[in-house]
């Protein structure tokens, strides 16, 4: 089913949560709401399932006015972040909530409801658990539940508020595989919401980044992390190294030393914001033209990458670098050690 | 034996022989604390207890059985246990609603309608008595409107359990109210988006979760109410067989030195309460297991 918001806005007193906000969740897709937090995105998770009123503007579900429609009669599947699992039912009751709740015309017979969730376990893997109590488990086991209670009444919207936020790293990474997969298995539109662009980029088909109550961007993981619409997107998906530039005919300028920005050729001396990010940039022990000089002042090994800081003349800030490891051998990064940094790409934004 | 339990006991059976009375703790001072605790605990609740049952031995065993089940006696249980039963009971309801409403809404003076709940545990209960009988006498504020309608309330069973119902309000507002006050409106949330309405949301979500609570509050009232004396002999005009509670048999019995059949009287009540808090204990402990609290 696809959900359209058109126009919502919400107001917490002064705090303006969504601001004039309109998007359209197609059929199928699975959606990532990405931003910072208080940036407005668990309220408009919240309003599209109903938990929250909006001040204004309306939800449609499949082209269907559903803005006053009780979130009972709403027919989503709402997973939270502290998964608000029923503490005093066994797993299996838990799963078997939603179905055993429905009036006596439409409540499955008791069997039809034991099949029903036995079948939910199993696609969340955990059939095993069904009469333990929710702090028997972990805390990936519980969103497992939470999430398998939610599908038992068959929504056609599957919402998730932060589903791995209370989790540890591990457990998360695994979780967000294995959602990828269920929904690949499932198609049912969902939307989930994260402030994690590591998670939004792995798991979604789309992403919408959202700043201050407003959308920054919608696309493609890969058209976000590649061509970001703005700073805010650009500083909030991964990690950047910002200078602060002046562009004059098509150059960045950065004190004594300059950035091409060919799409600022007739732009006359304008304040500006360059980005590069940290992979970017390629260290060579020999001074080539168009290259910083610099000072390496850390270096750290994280996995399969080096992680290096140079302090520098252009900026107060470090220069983040990520190299892969194989670099190692081939320059000299000890503390002190003399580098010239190249940025490869950059982008630069006007300020206004 | 079979080989499989021979098996099975073993080592349950070595590890009780090898594990040491207390567990080791990091935490210092278990001796002391535990003695201590233990020295108090004598002083306190078990030595005059123990004193108490003694002493109702003083009588011979025909006497003895006579003083704790004659007719007045028994009538006065009734009324103790029964008036106490049914005080604890409304408390149960009503001490429930008023805590809602103190956690759930925001209302002008609701700070002072918190303050004044825990009233009934600072006031004199004689005081309390008084004020009671006043209002509800036939003559009184409340009681004359009653007594349009032939209802006599102070002076009855009735007045007993209002005073008893007073003095208990505070336990169950005030043992459900943090409870309440901590469980997640995300549990209401979905169970309302798992399609639940409010009175079953209410049922089979929020009330299990506060069962445990609900009970403990319950057996405070019900506990404070048996023992009450004070506020209870103003409004129920100590009628032998009719409405004489048993802690006023006791203070009779006191008044013409007869200490034994106190004694007596009285141990029938500490064993009666004991048995009653037991049961409520256990019923707390299999609802406290179920969620795992």
């Amino acid at each position: 089913m696809s959900i359209e918001v058109r126009q919502l806005n919400k107001n917490f007193g002064a705090f303006s949560a969504l601001n004039n906000v309109s998007l359209d969740f197609p059929t199928g897709e699975l959606v990532a709401l990405l931003g910072p937090s208080g940036c407005g995105k668990t309220t408009l998770l919240r309003i599209i399932a109903g938990l929250e009123n909006p001040d204004s503007g309306t939800v449609l579900f499949h082209g269907e006015e559903a803005t006053n429609v009780h979130v009972r009669e709403r027919n989503v599947g709402f997973v939270f972040q502290h998964y608000a699992l029923f503490r005093h039912m066994t797993v299996f009751d838990n799963v078997a909530f939603g179905l055993s709740v429905r009036p006596k015309e439409t409540r499955p017979t008791k069997l039809e409801i034991k099949k029903r969730v036995h079948e939910l376990l199993e696609l969340v893997q955990l059939d095993w658990l069904a009469d333990r109590y929710p702090h028997q488990l972990s805390g990936g086991q519980r969103q497992r539940i939470a999430l398998a209670r939610a599908l038992a009444v068959e929504p056609k919207v599957l919402l998730l508020d932060e589903p791995f936020g209370a989790l540890d790293a591990k457990v998360r990474k695994d979780l967000r595989r294995w959602l990828r997969r269920l929904h690949d298995e499932l198609h049912i539109t969902s939307i989930f919401v994260t402030h994690d662009q590591e998670e939004a980029m792995e798991v979604a088909d789309r992403i919408v980044v959202l700043n201050k109550g407003k959308i920054e961007q919608i696309g493609s993981p890969d058209d976000i992390y590649n061509n970001p619409a703005s700073p805010f997107v650009y500083d909030f998906i991964g990690q950047v190294n910002l200078f602060h530039s002046r562009v004059d005919h098509g150059w960045a300028h950065i004190g004594d030393y300059k950035l091409p920005a060919p799409e600022f050729s007739s732009v006359n001396n304008q304040t500006a914001i360059a980005y590069v990010r940290p992979h970017d940039i390629e260290l060579t022990q020999e001074n080539i033209e168009g290259s910083i000089p610099a000072t390496v002042s850390h270096v750290s090994t994280a996995g399969s990458v080096l992680r290096i800081e140079l302090t520098n003349k252009l900026s107060d800030d470090v220069i983040h670098v990520e190299l892969p490891r194989s670099q190692e051998r081939s320059l000299d990064l000890s503390v002190g050690a003399q580098v010239y940094a190249k940025p490869t790409t950059s982008k630069v934004f006007l300020q206004r | 034996m079979s080989v499989l339990t021979s098996t099975d006991a073993v080592p349950h059976q070595q590890l009780q022989n090898k594990e040491p009375w207390v567990k080791k703790s990091v935490l210092p001072g278990f001796g002391l604390s535990f003695g201590y605790s233990t020295l108090y605990a004598s002083l306190l609740v078990f030595i005059p207890l123990a004193a108490l049952i003694v002493k109702s031995f003083g009588l011979p065993l025909d006497q003895l059985w006579d003083v704790v089940s004659n007719k007045r006696a028994l009538a006065s249980y009734r009324l103790t246990f029964g008036a106490s039963f049914i005080g604890a009971l409304i408390n149960l309801i009503f001490g429930f609603i008023l805590a809602w409403v103190l956690v759930r809404y925001k209302f002008p003076g609701k700070r002072i309608v918190d303050a004044v709940v825990d009233l009934p545990f600072a006031l004199p209960t004689a005081v309390a008595g008084i004020a009671l009988t006043a209002l509800y006498a036939p003559n009184g504020w409340i009681g004359q409107w009653f007594a349009l309608f032939g209802i006599k309330i102070a002076y009855t069973w009735i007045g007993v359990t209002i005073a008893l119902t007073f003095i208990g309000l505070p336990f169950v507002v005030r043992t459900v109210q943090p409870v309440l006050a901590d469980l997640e409106a995300e549990v209401e949330e979905a169970a309302a988006s798992l399609g639940a309405s409010r009175w079953q949301t209410f049922t089979r979500v929020l009330l299990p979760a506060l069962l445990p609570s609900l009970l403990t509050g319950f057996a405070l009232a019900f506990a404070r109410a048996i023992g009450e004396y004070g506020s209870v002999v103003f409004i129920s005009g100590n009628m032998p067989y009719r409405t004489e509670i048993t802690p006023l048999l006791i203070m009779t019995k006191l008044e013409q030195f007869d200490y034994a059949g106190a004694a007596a009287l009285g141990s029938v009540m500490l064993l009666f309460s004991f048995i009653l808090l037991l049961l409520i204990n256990l019923l707390q402990h299999w609802s406290h297991k179920r969620t795992g609290g």
